[in-house]
């Protein structure tokens, strides 16, 4: 069972308390109506499938209910960071480093 | 003293006799045996038929990695378990123990025949044999699969034992307690670091258990165990037995099963059997040893045969010699310690076979003083006895080739090619291998936990090299953790470590394609099987693994994998680090299903919600199905009635006067804030700006894809208030789907979303004297037609309770749903009750409410949509509000295939011969063309309507509104049925039962 931190309640808890929900920044258009099909199909379809760190979604369910982003390394399941929905996507090189 | 019992040997209890059955026999052993042992003490080495050739098997092993002796054991009514096996389970007076795949007997077993047709069931047979003819496959090949498949039978009465599971935190978890864990263990507690130490066997000292001649430190090895035991409790280390860490998961979480009764004559009250520990450790130490590799060759199975370590352990942990004349075969050094021990023990050796030209002068020298043959660079070719081995082909190699067969007649082969790590848990970790060329094996590298390896399982043999090891890693860990703890220097004397060959196939001087030289004894894979599956294209080492199934028992390789390994890449022509290693997966040892569910089982397996009125309905003698989570009245037969009949009888009844509904598990969010109206027009179809507080609509829910989701009537109760109500399955997910909307996408919204499910009794009324029945009770609106029309809601007083009344109907009757909060459910549920008497009020469950609905064409979503319908697929393009600049859903609906012609649509279904459809049931437009037919939809709902006077179906058909009227075909298995496409909506068209 992975432990993950929640960037709003900041403590390292069980995954049982966690949903996964998606990849992260996938950012919903303003207008979704002045998108051509090729436009909402990415937005609605289209997903990474990246070997190695993955921008991704998780919400608190069972905790504080909040919605965060996080970056975990598909490969070795290890979180290098979460942070709050909203927040700019972290500088990968940065974070690998600071793992080694 | 049984016959193969050794005076003065083992640590069994000589005056503890001990009566246990074995396929009914009663045989004795002692206290402190474990079933093999006892029979082995007993002279009995057959102990179960293998599972495809049903071949005689003894052990040939003496713990856990055996893959033959697995029995059965029944402790108690009930408590019968399959495939134990016998080389672990400890005996008590009164245990019943059976073997496997025999039948009629262990003895005399028909099935192996499949032995005698050996060459019919080569690897890959399951692919191959049973392809051909197709027609064969019902009749013969299934059954036959069937009746033979299958490991020990599965228990039939439920389990009456009790399953535990906790959580553990700690420090340091030490997995294994022989030297280096034990070592481990006294280095890392230091300064108060919690320190927890396992082991999967009933006592701690793994090989030392073995080895009882080993001095440490000038102590003799057993009293050094039991005086290290005692020191570690002393110092807080929590040592536990029967333990078996079964896998190791992410950020070091290892889940340890504690086996508590099965070594107990008599159960412990409220204890119990078994209890799952999920451990996250800050640092693991593995320390679980290194397994012994059999030798491959022909009759390497047969029983007597097995593992020179093993056969020592039976001896020195057991006082039981395996055999009296047994024949050393090896290609390491270990196993003539065997030799020397069991001739020290009065068994008559009667050779050391020994692969290598060439060994240590000290055991040239110590077989020849106790007057034991040897024989090197020698090579077994087959074993031979029917259900014990009687003697050993031998052959003498010289550069390569085989020479002239002897025969040595001995009652126990000693087989030891060498030891290889354990690496179970490691590999659990993902853990990266290194290939040693010294040790030709696998160790352990790297892994991405905070784990570290210590003592064989990381190739060091001898006690003093693992207790170095052990002890240099405790220390390194508990300064890991900031503590100074303390590697102790051990001095060691008759250590025993050793030097081996690995092998392959033994060289034979027969047809290598006929020998049965088993690898995997358990799946019964012959090195000529992995040979064979290379020969037929099978190249990764995964693929020869699934094609042969070396490696997929249950003992899941312990023994097989390295030696599957070793054959396939020298059938491949590569050196084996380019082949690679299979993964190991948890569990370590086959785990019971009881573990793995502990408390969550009967009533616990499944959390089931009731509503506040749930007891009223079960004392009314209500039929309750379930709905999600939910318990929910399905139906309230009265005596006598069937389903049909109390479902008609509700109809009717609500229908003619009044019925009443829990409708209390209906999903309730409460949507507050400034910017609600905003938020509410953003996530449903419909427009809300222009709905007034104290009115309510019926709301459709979709995705950014356009497909329904969610359905349900909501109320503005003020300006910055809805009561949103959602279908009873879909409450959580939609409330998800709301916040998600809210934080991540519009997070400058003033709303905040409360789920208010459980907050709210709901009691719907429906029927012409609803509001009859209703009005006398309620306080704060008039139920007139002015004051309080269709689609109307109000906070106001229902029998002196607080209350939110809604003037909705999902019947097409007249309809009120009451909300109060939910401690006042079941007592407003009997005032209304009491007050519904003189208008003959009917109670009904979710089937009526089902037929009612389906009557007025409402659609149940989830039922009618499956996720590929729209608004429009469902007949609700009024629902949805075309002039909002956008909600969820809107541009999905505008993809081309969403708008498409030729969609699969919600219709009507009258049958033409007045049948009742079944749900599900597939509809074609032309009942004559050639199968395949193609399918144009499915009966989604169909009911017997009384009001109707006939039955009714909804269905999703192809261009379902463009072919009103048409008719179109469900073939049944029986006969095919013509039905004639309608509207939705079955009764009252008008509405006009809806007024006041
Ligand atoms: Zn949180």
């Amino acid at each position: 069972m992975l432990l993950i931190h929640c960037p709003y309640c900041d403590e390292t808890l069980p995954e049982a308390e966690f949903a996964y929900a998606g990849q992260a920044h996938v950012l919903r258009p303003q207008d979704p109506s002045a998108q051509t099909d090729e436009q909402w199909e990415e937005f609605l379809f289209i997903r990474e499938n990246p070997k190695g760190p993955h921008f991704e979604r998780w919400r608190h369910q069972h905790g504080c209910g909040r919605f965060f982003n996080a970056v975990r390394d598909t490969v070795s399941d290890k979180f290098l960071t979460t942070y709050r929905a909203g927040a700019p996507r972290p500088d990968l090189a940065s974070l690998t480093e600071s793992l080694t | 003293m049984s016959r193969y019992r050794v005076a003065g040997k083992g640590r069994v209890e000589t005056a503890q006799p001990v009566d246990f059955t074995f396929d009914g026999r009663r045989i004795r052993g002692l206290r402190g045996d474990t079933v093999a042992s006892a029979l082995l003490a007993n002279g009995i080495h057959l102990m179960g038929r293998s599972f495809k050739y049903h071949r005689p098997r003894g052990p040939v092993a003496a713990g856990s990695e055996e893959p033959n002796a697995l029995i059965g054991t029944r402790r108690g009514k009930g408590q019968f378990e399959p495939n134990t096996r016998a080389t672990v389970q400890e005996i008590w007076d009164g245990l019943e123990t059976t073997s496997q795949n025999k039948f009629p007997s262990l003895t005399w077993d028909i099935g192996a025949v499949n032995d005698a047709a050996y060459m019919l069931f080569s690897a890959g047979f399951y692919y191959k044999t049973f392809m051909w003819p197709k027609s064969f496959w019902d009749k013969v090949y299934e059954p036959f699969i069937r009746a033979a498949a299958g490991l020990g039978v599965s228990p039939s009465e439920e389990d009456p034992d009790s399953y535990a599971s906790r959580y553990l935190h700690c420090d340091v978890l030490i997995v294994g307690a022989g030297p280096a864990g034990l070592a481990a263990a006294r280095a890392a507690c230091a300064e108060g670091l919690r320190v927890v130490l396992v082991d999967e066997n009933s006592e701690a000292g793994g090989t030392l258990l073995s080895e009882p001649q080993a001095r440490i430190g000038g102590t003799p090895a057993w009293v050094w165990l039991a005086q290290e035991l005692a020191a570690l409790r002393a110092a807080g280390v929590r040592v536990m037995t029967r333990t078996t860490a079964i896998g190791y998961y992410h950020q070091n979480m290892i889940g340890m099963v504690e086996k508590l009764t099965d070594h107990l004559p008599q159960q412990p009250a409220d204890t119990p059997r078994e209890r799952m520990w999920r451990v996250r450790a800050k640092r693991v130490v593995l320390a679980q040893g290194a397994l012994e590799k059999p030798l491959v060759f022909h009759g390497n199975d047969r029983p007597g045969v097995m593992l020179a370590g093993s056969a020592q352990t039976y001896l020195n942990r057991y006082g039981v010699l395996v055999g009296r004349q047994p024949v050393v075969l090896t290609s390491h050094d270990s196993a003539w310690y065997a030799a020397f021990d069991l001739a020290d023990a009065g068994a008559k050796v009667q050779a050391i076979v020994d692969t290598r030209a060439t060994v240590r002068p000290d055991l040239r020298a110590e077989a020849d003083r106790r007057g034991i043959p040897v024989k090197l660079s020698h090579t077994a070719t087959a074993s031979s006895g029917r259900l014990r081995v009687a003697s050993l082909r031998i052959n003498p190699v010289l550069n390569g080739t085989v020479g002239a067969a002897a025969t040595i007649r001995c009652d126990a082969v000693l087989m030891s090619g060498g030891w290889t790590p354990s690496l179970h848990l490691f590999s659990h970790t993902r853990g990266s291998l290194a290939w040693d060329e010294d040790l030709t094996t696998f160790l352990p590298k790297d892994t991405p936990e905070d784990c570290v390896i210590a003592g064989a399982s990381r190739g060091l043999w001898g006690i003093a090299a693992a207790l170095q090891d052990g002890a240099e890693k405790g220390r390194a860990v508990a300064a890991d953790l900031g503590a100074a703890g303390i590697a102790r220097a051990y001095e060691v004397q008759d250590d025993r470590p050793g030097q081996g060959e690995s092998r392959r196939e033994l060289p034979t001087d027969r047809d290598p394609g006929r020998a049965k030289a088993f690898v995997d004894y358990q799946n019964d894979v012959t090195a000529k099987d992995l040979r064979l599956a290379v020969r037929e294209g099978m190249r990764s080492i995964e693929h020869v693994k699934r094609y042969t199934t070396n490696g997929m028992a249950t003992d899941q390789g312990k023994m097989s994998n390295i030696n599957g390994l070793n054959i396939a890449a020298d059938a491949l022509g590569k050196a084996p680090p380019q082949v690679g290693l299979t993964t190991f997966r948890p569990p370590y040892t086959p785990t019971s299903f009881g573990a793995f569910a502990g408390y969550h089982r009967g009533a616990h397996f499944e959390v089931t919600r009731k509503t506040r009125i749930d007891s009223w309905a079960e004392d009314y003698g209500a039929v309750f199905e379930p709905v999600g989570q939910w318990r929910r009245a399905w139906y309230f037969p009265e005596a006598g009635e069937s389903m049909d009949d109390a479902v008609r009888r509700e109809c009717v009844a609500t229908r003619a006067s009044v019925g009443m509904f829990d409708a209390s598990t209906l999903g309730k969010i409460e949507v507050v804030g400034p910017d609600a109206v905003e938020f509410m027009n953003r996530m449903y179809t419909n427009p809300w700006t222009k709905l007034a507080p104290g009115r309510c609509r019926y709301g459709l829910l979709c995705g950014d894809d356009g497909f329904i989701r969610d359905d349900g009537v909501i109320g503005r109760m003020t300006e910055d208030r809805f009561h949103v109500t959602t279908t009873t399955g879909g409450a959580a997910r939609v409330l998800t789907m709301m916040e998600d909307y809210l934080q991540t996408e519009w997070p400058d919204l003033q709303v905040w979303l409360t789920s208010t499910t459980e907050h709210w009794a709901t009691i719907a009324l429906n029927g012409p004297n609803a509001a009859k029945l209703l009005a006398p009770l309620v306080d704060g609106v008039e139920l007139t037609e002015a004051a309080f029309p269709h689609m109307s809601c109000v906070d106001c007083t229902v029998a002196g309770m607080p209350a939110r009344l809604f003037r909705v109907s999902f019947t097409g009757e007249i309809g009120f749903e009451v909300n109060v909060p939910a401690p006042m459910g079941r007592r407003l549920w009997q005032i209304l009750w009491d007050a519904g008497q003189p208008y003959d009020i009917c109670a009904y469950g979710t089937e009526t409410m089902h037929v009612l609905r389906a009557e007025k064409g409402y659609i149940i979503v989830g039922q009618d949509t499956d996720g590929t319908v729209t608004p429009h697929d469902a007949g609700l393009s009024w629902a949805v509000g075309k002039a909002k600049p956008d909600f969820v859903g809107k541009r999905g609906l505008a993809r081309p295939d969403l708008t498409a012609k030729g969609r699969k649509q919600l219709v009507g279904l009258l049958t033409e011969d007045q049948s009742r459809l079944e749900e599900g049931a597939q509809i074609v437009f032309d009942p004559n063309q050639p199968l395949p037919m193609k399918m144009v939809g499915h009966v989604t709902s169909s009911y017997h309507s009384d009001a109707a006077g006939r039955p009714i179906a909804l269905a999703l058909v192809e261009g379902g509104q463009d072919r009103m009227g048409e008719t179109v075909h469900i073939p049944m298995h029986d006969r095919v049925i013509a039905a004639k496409i309608t509207g939705m909506v079955f009764v009252d068209p008008e509405n006009a039962r809806l007024k006041l």
